[in-house]
């Protein structure tokens, strides 16, 4: 053999060789990078993303009580559920008193927080900090506690609300008993636990103005509402919706508070889409059913969310 | 509820005015808005302290016409009920097992697949985050009626598990944790490879401390967001001795004790003034986390 045929084969087995050494590198890596991701992943496959799944799969099944214990029992009954969702009145009252909840609820926290931010961004404050959190304190309380405790604001004779009013000498209503004031009361309440969530996201959006322009509009002899309407509101335009996306998806979820303050009622006037999703699945165990109507929720939020985009988006 | 979209940018001297205080004409204003903030911090706070003040009203006051402002005989009657008559021990026991487990488990999944994605090479990596990006708007009522199937048939119902299980791995956390560990410097590991350390060890070691704002963040918002925490713990708990507090206070609100109203206000002193504590003392972290991430305790 010459000595060049012996220096192929030796270059070869070294290629072989290293070859065999990245491919441990690369088995070796693999597994660590799986390593680290296997307990999530794990526990995120098992409990959310296969659960979202599957309840696609059962809104087209008649799954009730006794597929519980013994799942190959259901039956694949198709678009069934969808359809008799469209005929179900007290559905569509639930998505119609949810919309209304949505329609009205958001725009008006996007103002309230959008005020606060402006409140506090503008004024000389000393404890700037204490409005900041005193404004952030409801966001951060369990929403049933600040049911019943808004109940309680909200009754006839007993609450604070009413107490306030006859102070001017107004006789305040039931509220909560009132089919056309039930869901505005609600809706008040969202507002207040939720514009100070809001008030943060347009505090840090109001930081990315830049100053500048705001000095140059005042050379320019803008008035303060010209220098909101031609400069913070278009530079605050991907900010705003950011808040819009995130808010509404949270009040398309209307749950607790009619759950805790009027019970879907009166007249089903504060039934939410959710809750009405909880009564059918966990009051009736009608669970296929039940998935028809979280994936219709499921489908209205994301509806909803790109059309946001679009429309926030072409006004630009 | 906990949702995450796209990062709103933000400087760190948040708390900082942006604008130079207005110009002398602009005085009066000034003034005014400084009035409507301080009543509109009245309307936010007030109810907490009606809250307070009317948990120490006996029923007697309570139903006294034209209500009360203040105690007139302030009692601890209603909060002695919760914990002697009441089984409020247990369920505050229960609510803080759950948050605490959900919390410590959350920090340590999200955080070691937050390294994985942000430091490490292997194949499926993309794939798995935009997974996790994809799931972050789904809303939780989804996954309700298959969750509650497969607790039944784990038999797990009623328990801790069911309780813990589902919250455990949050899409929102591995988000976070991975947009901080991707600000790590690479030569740092870098430097701990070629010395032979293992992948663990620069996690445990290196990146996990130089973390710990994020972490902190992290772990404020799972433990309120699992604290307050309410639909799924009323889907998976039945058996009163597995309440958690929002799920008992919701079924006393709409039971038995639904006019009790000194009892109703002392519960829910119960399950805000922990949160209230947290919160005042770190509130720094709130606002951070918040706006960095949009993340909704």
């Amino acid at each position: 053999m010459s000595s060049a045929a012996q220096t192929a084969t030796g270059g070869a087995a070294r290629q072989r060789a290293s070859a065999a050494v990245a491919r441990r590198r690369r088995r070796r890596r693999t597994a660590v990078g799986w390593g680290f991701a296997a307990p999530w992943t794990i526990l995120f496959v098992v409990f959310l993303a296969g659960p979202i799944l599957a309840s696609l799969v059962m809104s087209f099944t008649d799954f009730g009580l006794r597929d519980l214990r013994n799942p190959v029992g259901t039956n694949i009954i198709g678009l069934d559920n969808y359809v008799q969702l469209l005929g179900d009145p007290v559905f569509l009252q639930a998505a119609g008193n949810t919309a209304y909840f949505v329609v009205a609820g958001v725009p008006l926290t996007l103002a309230a927080g959008l005020l606060a931010a402006l409140g506090l961004n503008r004024a000389v404050l000393r404890f700037r900090t204490l409005f900041r959190v005193g404004y952030y304190l409801p966001v951060v309380t369990s929403i049933v506690a600040i049911a019943v405790i808004w109940r309680f604001l909200l009754h006839p004779d007993l609450g604070l609300i009413n107490l306030l009013l006859g102070l001017v000498q107004i006789d305040g209503p039931n509220w909560l008993a009132n089919p056309v004031l039930a869901m505005p009361a609600i809706i008040a309440m969202a507002v207040w636990r939720n514009l100070g969530f809001v008030m943060v996201i347009f505090l840090a959006g109001l930081q990315g103005v830049p100053a500048d322009l705001y000095e140059a509009s005042r050379i320019d002899g803008a008035s303060t509402w010209d220098e909101f309407r031609y400069v913070t509101w278009p530079l605050l335009r991907p900010t705003t919706l950011f808040a819009a996306v995130i808010t509404s998806i949270g009040y398309l979820q209307l749950f607790e508070e009619p759950y805790v303050m009027t019970a879907g009622g009166p007249l089903n006037r504060t039934l939410s889409v959710s809750m009405y999703l909880y009564e059918q699945g966990f009051g009736f165990l009608h669970l296929g059913y039940a998935a028809a109507i979280a994936y219709a929720l499921f489908v209205a939020i994301a509806v909803l969310t790109v059309l946001q985009f679009r429309v926030l988006r072409s006004q630009t | 509820m906990t949702q995450v979209t796209t990062p709103v940018p933000v400087r760190p001297d948040i708390t900082d005015p942006v604008l130079p205080a207005p110009a002398a004409p602009r005085g009066r204003r000034s003034a005014l808005v400084n009035v409507l903030l301080v009543l509109g911090l009245l309307a936010l706070v007030g109810p907490f302290v009606w809250m307070l003040l009317g948990s120490l009203k006996s029923p007697q006051e309570f139903l006294r016409l034209p209500p009360t402002w203040l105690p007139e005989a302030p009692t601890l009657d209603n909060y002695a009920r919760l914990f002697n008559r009441l089984d409020f021990p247990t369920y505050f026991t229960n609510s803080l097992i759950v948050a605490l487990v959900v919390t410590v488990a959350n920090l340590l999944f999200c955080s070691m697949l937050g390294y994985a994605l942000a430091k490490l090479q292997f194949p499926g990596r993309k794939q798995l985050f935009l997974l996790v990006m994809a799931t972050l708007l789904v809303p939780g009522s989804v996954t309700l009626v298959p969750l509650f199937a497969l607790m039944s048939a784990l038999d797990l119902v009623n328990t801790y598990g069911a309780l813990i299980l589902p919250l455990a791995a949050g899409p929102f956390g591995v988000f976070l944790m991975r947009q901080s560990m991707m600000g790590l410097p690479e030569e740092l590991l870098e430097a701990g490879r070629v010395d032979g350390a293992s992948e663990w060890y620069l996690y445990s070691r290196i990146a996990l401390p130089l973390s710990t704002a994020a972490l902190a963040t992290l772990g404020i918002l799972t433990f309120l967001g699992t604290w307050n925490s309410f639909l799924w713990a009323l889907v998976a708990v039945t058996d009163e001795s597995m309440f958690t507090l929002p799920v008992a206070l919701a079924t006393f609100a709409r039971g038995q004790f639904q006019a009790d109203y000194g009892l109703l206000m002392a519960g829910s002193v119960v399950i805000v003034a922990p949160v209230l504590v947290v919160f005042i003392v770190l509130q720094r972290y709130f606002t951070q986390g918040i706006a960095t991430t949009g993340i909704k305790g």
